[in-house]
């Protein structure tokens, strides 16, 4: 009874929402202006978008966690524009997520059914964490395997947010061997938009601007090949980072001590993929744009591409072979000198042959008329 | 396979086979050179010119008098090429790191805007070479099949560098890819065509060099 009071209190619209909060209207176009410059749209969106936000109403929002580290949900705590306090208030409806929900067991899956059933083909699906299909029991949720969890929940789904490295591309769990047989949510899914927002974890704002966006718009933003956001995935790191002068000028920090290291010079000889690795961090930062993980001193790692984590070592530069050493190059010129060998002998023997067979001619056969 | 996985196979074991390769066939080309063998000159020498061979080396890496005016596009063409080549590899600073990786040895690395000038150069110079050599009725007669697989294996990795630095034509991490590539295929055909010159040149020419100043004609 008292739960269903609760329900009937709650408002319809965002907008009416944002009046019972006692929010104005001023404050609320001041948000969409920074969620416009988040999304890299023009700024006469601003308008649009609080228009498009405010009469539209509270997105029911289902969050999966599979095989993760919760390392994306502790990232997403941390958005500072908007918060997530700013998205669950105002914008959505976070119908279920183990931790932030309060009810647990059954009651937790009620929820989740619950909003299934009311937000039918509605409700946003989003996902962290990759799925295993090596045995159905590796990763369950109240006796339902992942991969059944997954199949049911996206059936009804609007669209579905693969956040996360994990649930985009199978992440660390795939890593080789990939013992849980860990796949991507679009491995599983085909008949649904995706949108994939990797990174170990992802950036917390590229998290909630994607949200925002399909609130605003109710679409899929732009993606790349790899079903990424353009907006916040369109350029590597090595292009924006404020250490690229430094790389271009031939100067690198050969340790991560050394004086150059102190100078900020470039990180690329210590093992830094940003130059293949496609994110917001050098212009996006992290929190509340204090910092990202070049800035604070070590190279990126290259989290939100697809198998990072076998990609060769993290600490080599990228022009360096990631597995070639001097032994194996010493073994091969062994090789090589024994084939010479047997070639060196090869050719003598057949020189020899041919001195023994050569039969000389002597004056005397030469001068010798013909009878 | 996504464009990271490319570029990781490109960097691991592509790269070592075409390392492994290029370093047992230069081994085993200069051991069947060397093994040939010559036969034992019992003639006295002409003069007697200590150090002709080395001298060679330098002055057959010059043009001859008059020859550069004469033939001005092989000669300019060629030194650009070769200048360009050999300050991309050598003086680009991933480069170095790669050597260092390899051999323990390093050096401080050029400016990346100085190295792009010199490799768009030696590429400039390999396409006016081409177009000589097919203008040239001599040179075109002269030239095969291995001459213009040499011309084309040497030209990739350049391109490919130059097209991955700008960010032209195709994705980065796949443009990085296609480098290694064109890169292990130089490698691996290195030992086995006429690019083998790398190593066999100044053999040759110090061979020359102390062969004609046995016979009176030392430069």
């Amino acid at each position: 009874m008292k739960q269903a009071e609760q329900l009937d209190n709650l408002p319809g619209t965002v907008g009416e929402g944002l009046t019972q909060r006692g929010i104005s209207r001023r404050e609320f176009l001041k948000f969409c202006s920074s969620l416009t410059a988040l999304l890299a749209l023009p700024p006469s969106m601003a308008s649009a978008m609080a228009e498009a936000i405010s009469k539209a109403r509270r997105q029911s929002v289902i969050w999966l966690s599979f095989q993760e580290c919760t390392g994306c949900t502790e990232s997403i705590t941390r958005s500072h524009s908007p918060t997530l306090e700013n998205l669950i208030f105002d914008l959505i409806s976070l119908d279920y997520h183990h931790t932030l929900q309060a009810a647990s067991a059954e009651a937790a899956e009620h929820a989740r059914e619950q909003a299934m059933k009311d937000n039918a083909g509605k409700y946003l699906l989003i996902v962290d964490g990759s799925v295993p299909l090596g045995n159905p029991g590796f990763s369950t949720i109240a006796g339902i395997s992942n991969h059944d969890m997954l199949v049911e929940t996206a059936k009804g789904a609007a669209a579905i947010v693969a956040v996360g490295t994990c649930a985009a591309y199978g992440g660390i769990p795939k890593a080789g061997p990939n013992p849980t047989g860990a796949v991507a949510v679009g491995d599983i899914i085909k008949d649904k938009p995706i949108i994939n927002v990797p990174g170990c974890p992802p950036i917390p704002v590229v998290m909630t601007g994607v949200l925002v966006h399909f609130l605003t718009f109710g679409s899929i933003p732009e993606l790349d090949e790899l079903g990424r956001p353009k907006s916040f995935y369109g350029e590597t790191i090595h292009d924006r980072c404020y250490r690229r002068p430094f790389y271009d000028q031939g100067k690198f920090a050969q340790s991560f001590d050394d004086e150059a290291a102190r100078q900020g010079w470039c990180l690329f000889k210590l093992g830094c993929k940003g130059p293949v690795t496609y994110n917001a961090c050098a212009t996006t930062k992290w929190n509340d744009g204090t910092s990202f993980p070049i800035q604070s001193g070590h190279g990126c790692i290259g989290c939100s591409e697809p198998n990072f984590w076998d990609a060769g070592p993290l600490y080599k530069a990228l022009s360096v072979p990631a597995s070639a050493t001097s032994e194996m190059l010493g073994a091969a010129a062994a090789v090589g000198a024994a084939a010479g060998v047997a070639i060196t002998w090869h050719n003598r023997s057949t020189k020899a042959a041919a001195n023994t067979a050569h039969e000389k001619v002597t004056v005397q056969e030469l001068t010798q008329e013909k009878k | 396979m996504s464009h990271l996985d490319l570029l990781t196979f490109a960097r691991g074991s592509a790269l070592n086979w075409a390392l492994m390769l290029c370093v047992a066939g230069v081994v085993l080309r200069l051991f069947e050179i060397f093994g040939l063998g010559r036969k034992a000159d019992l003639a006295k020498p002409r003069a007697a010119r200590p150090g002709s061979g080395w001298r060679t080396m330098v002055t057959r890496s010059l043009p001859p008098e008059g020859m550069l005016k004469h033939d001005p596009v092989t000669y300019i063409g060629g030194y650009v090429f070769h200048l360009g080549l050999l300050v991309t590899i050598f003086f680009f600073a991933p480069h170095i790191e790669f050597i260092r990786s390899m051999t323990g040895l390093s050096w401080p690395g050029l400016p990346a805007a100085l190295v792009d000038a010199l490799a768009v150069a030696a590429m400039a110079a390999l396409g006016t070479l081409l177009a000589h050599r097919l203008n040239n009725l001599v040179k075109r007669m002269l030239s095969g099949i291995g001459d213009y697989l040499a011309w084309t294996v040497t030209l990739l990795p350049l391109l490919t560098g130059y097209l991955a630095y700008h960010h032209l034509l195709l994705e980065y991490t796949l443009m990085l890819a296609l480098h290694l590539f064109s890169i292990e295929l130089l490698l691996v055909l290195l030992p086995f065509t006429k690019l083998f010159h790398t190593f066999s040149l100044f053999i040759s020419r110090w061979y020359n060099g102390d062969l004609f100043a046995r016979k009176g004609v030392a430069s």
